[in-house]
């Protein structure tokens, strides 16, 4: 269990014990990097997660899996804390189709933290970061406060 | 009766199948670890890509008859309710408006009880028609 006080958060322990199993291991969600307030993380190209067959374009469902991860980790890196959180709402708008065969890189951030709501904004790309395949936005509510 | 929907990779993965019902397809996914978020609940990311399956689905299913059509996403808004638990998820969606170049969908969530919702989405789609005239 990774650390429970403030200011003791490890984002890369914590993305190994989130990762260790469930839908997280099972897209393969690995750290990639993390700051103040944001956390990316990436998954890699896998004929089993492709939406189209014709095309072989990934499906939107990992990518917003892996989105919901990094925002919802951001809010633990910005609060310095693993706390039990819950999505309220994430919405994404698909830039482009994802090249197939590249991995997908997933920036999560927390842009407001009040005592129960988080707002999060992240983005994701396979490559090049100046040339996104999605945006999201969301809100997260903090399930332990009063 | 319409067949159910042919459904993509991802949709297997996650363990998703569909049935033709009355008011268009009904898309189920057991419950396993690999649809597991944090311990006992379902990960809103598969829910969201349960919804997406179904909205995108569904859409596919009116449009069966349209040889060389096909949809993509633009974007989507999941709004969560209910934790999922360790029980069958069931989903449907409802088309708000097909028009010839965009879809308006609206995709439901539910476990036990189908008037407890656990997610809905709202997605738009790209509908891309071999020989496309007119405003979507």
């Amino acid at each position: 269990m990774a650390e429970n006080t403030p200011g003791t958060f490890d984002p890369v322990a914590a993305t190994r014990m989130v990762t260790s199993l469930g839908h997280n291991a099972a897209i393969g969600a690995r750290y990639v990097a993390h700051g103040a307030d944001w956390m990316e993380l990436a998954i890699d190209y896998r004929e089993d997660l492709v939406g189209d067959t014709t095309t072989g374009v990934l499906a939107s469902g990992p990518i917003i899996t892996l989105m919901d991860m990094a925002t919802s980790m951001a809010i633990w890196v910005r609060r310095g804390a693993l706390a039990p959180q819950a999505t309220l709402d994430l919405r994404v708008d698909y830039l482009r189709a994802a090249t197939p065969g590249r991995s997908v890189v997933g920036r999560g951030e927390c842009y407001r933290l009040t005592r129960r709501v988080a707002f999060v904004r992240g983005m994701a790309h396979d490559g090049d970061p100046e040339d996104p395949i999605a945006h999201v936005a969301g809100t997260f509510m903090m399930t332990d406060a009063a | 009766m319409a067949q159910p929907p042919k459904l993509p990779p991802y949709a297997r993965f996650l363990g998703i199948s569909a049935e033709a019902g009355e008011d268009g397809p009904l898309f189920h996914l057991p419950f396993a670890v690999s649809v597991m978020g944090r311990p006992h609940f379902l990960h809103g990311g598969a829910i969201a890509g349960l919804l997406e399956i179904a909205a995108l689905g569904t859409v596919l299913e009116r449009l069966r008859d349209e040889p060389g059509v096909s949809i993509k996403p633009i974007n989507v808004t999941v709004d969560y309710m209910r934790g999922g638990r360790e029980r069958e998820t069931f989903a449907a969606a409802t088309i708000l408006r097909l028009g010839t170049r965009i879809a308006n969908v609206e995709a439901f969530a539910w476990q036990e009880d189908r008037d407890k919702l656990i997610a809905s989405a709202r997605m738009t789609l790209m509908v891309r028609r071999p020989k496309a005239t007119g405003e979507g």
